[in-house]
């Protein structure tokens, strides 16, 4: 136990002890989140691997931020059209019963209650379910974007995010100490060690990863929780 | 027949000093560098810039603010711009920045004649700071005053003589919200067709809010793809 959260530590917050990458860890967990024939959005970073998880032409639609409503995937240089990108920038195609709307359409479509997830990365989130992802005051302050709306409207929101910073800190906090991007948001926080539920009253684990312990979750998560009496691995 | 076609120079002759523009696109599509090239060479000094992001440094209406024309933006990421961050951190541009979808919202209340608009995105943020709360239907929302510009830079794939415009897919973005939102609408336009050929139930922004259309002509090559956001 000592030696893996040593190692836990010495690894920049990420399990070096795991056969897999954390963020496939995360982002295969997060996919199982999705039923057939919803509408999510997916941010940066962990978020954008989700769909490689996903079962062959399950149907879904992926909304992008900029306009798109049924998102196909990334496309090579041969393919790249300058007329379609995603929020991100990446060229991208579209799959068939795919539409384009103008950005107040887009976010109708988000606060309108239509979007049924969406899966973000943050800075820290707290155990009341309050996420901190859009600046860092002095040192990081590239603007909202859509992050505030998404997280604010979705219908479910999920934290796909390494347990801790880089530095081996906890992101999930019992209160955030970043300015907020929404309050009490967040539905679901899956890590690499841990998938926790937040509801009105508490913040419950419910999954530890194979991989992970209760002991190595609780020493790396600030925030309290109960353990939730069905709980299993991942 | 009504045409509203003109040369860039033309459709910004009246555009200077200290006015208020707001420029269409997210990322290259929609961005109309064309128009953009045309206040760099006017070299209009003071302006108040409203545009989703930045583009990229060296890019579209980052040349702009780069050039020093630019006092005040009022936007919604600058993720991909480090130059213009850079600006920012140093004082040397006032940047203002909203959520997007409450950014385009603010646009279309302008567009639509509206004083504002009442929002709960941002209420429990430092957003509500400095913003006047109000009550609707037992509920706390922020009041976002609309947003209105002289000049509005519009990119669209496809235009008519009477100004009739089609987007092109992701390239739509803010161009529509902005087309209804200024004093001066001018589209620039990758073709240009005789007025009545394009079909009037696939028309996006009607010729009625547009009043210049300037032709792009063989597209320079910042209209193309970006190199390094291919992966």
């Amino acid at each position: 136990m000592s030696l893996r959260s040593e190692i836990y530590h010495q690894n920049m917050g990420y399990l070096s002890i795991m056969s897999i990458d954390p963020k496939i860890k995360i982002s295969k967990r997060a996919a199982q989140e999705i039923a057939p024939g919803q509408i999510i959005n997916l941010g940066i970073g962990i978020p954008t691997l989700i769909p490689s998880h996903l079962p062959p032409n399950m149907p879904l639609s992926i909304h992008s931020e900029n306009g798109v409503i049924g998102v196909g995937g990334s496309v090579d240089r041969q393919h790249a059209d300058r007329n379609l990108i995603d929020a991100g920038g990446t060229y991208i195609d579209t799959i068939p019963g795919a539409s384009y709307c103008d950005s107040a359409l887009s976010f109708a479509l988000v606060r309108g209650g239509r979007l049924d997830i969406t899966f973000l990365g943050t800075l820290e989130v707290s155990e009341k379910g309050d996420l901190a992802n859009w600046i860092i005051p002095g040192k990081f302050a590239p603007g909202i974007g859509g992050a505030m709306e998404l997280a604010q409207k979705a219908r479910r929101l999920i934290i796909t995010t390494t347990h801790t910073t880089k530095q081996g800190k906890a992101k999930i906090l019992k209160e955030c100490r970043l300015p907020l991007t929404a309050s009490k948001c967040v539905d679901l926080i899956i890590t690499e060690l841990s998938v926790f539920r937040i509801t009105p009253k508490e913040m419950i684990l419910e999954e530890i990863a194979e991989e992970s312990d209760l002991e190595t979750v609780a020493r790396h998560t600030e925030g309290s929780f109960r353990v939730s009496e069905n709980l299993t691995t991942f | 027949m009504i045409d509203k076609t003109c040369s860039a120079t033309e459709a910004v002759k009246f555009l200077n000093h200290d006015q208020v523009i707001m420029v269409g696109g997210f990322g290259v599509p929609g961005t109309p560098f064309l128009l953009i090239e045309e206040i760099i060479k006017k070299d209009c000094k003071a302006l108040t810039l409203i545009k989703n992001e930045a583009n990229e440094a060296g890019l579209g209406v980052s040349r702009l603010i780069e050039n020093g024309q630019v006092k005040r933006l009022i936007t919604s990421h600058l993720g991909l711009n480090s130059t213009v961050i850079a600006l920012m951190n140093e004082g040397a541009l006032e940047v203002q920045f909203f959520p997007q979808g409450i950014l385009a919202e603010k646009i279309r209340a302008g567009g639509a004649g509206l004083l504002a608009i009442v929002t709960d995105i941002g209420i429990d943020t430092i957003l509500r700071d400095n913003k006047q709360v109000v009550r609707c239907n037992g509920k706390e929302g922020l009041l976002e005053s609309a947003l209105r510009a002289d000049f509005a830079l519009i990119h669209a794939a496809m235009a008519d003589r009477a100004g009739n415009l089609v987007y092109a897919k992701t390239a739509r973005n803010f161009n529509p919200l902005m087309a209804t939102a200024a004093n001066c609408v001018i589209a620039e336009a990758e073709i240009i067709v005789e007025t009545g050929q394009i079909p009037a139930d696939q028309i996006h922004t009607p010729g009625a809010f547009v009043d210049h259309v300037v032709e792009i002509g063989d597209l320079p090559p910042e209209y193309g793809v970006l190199e390094h956001h291919v992966h």
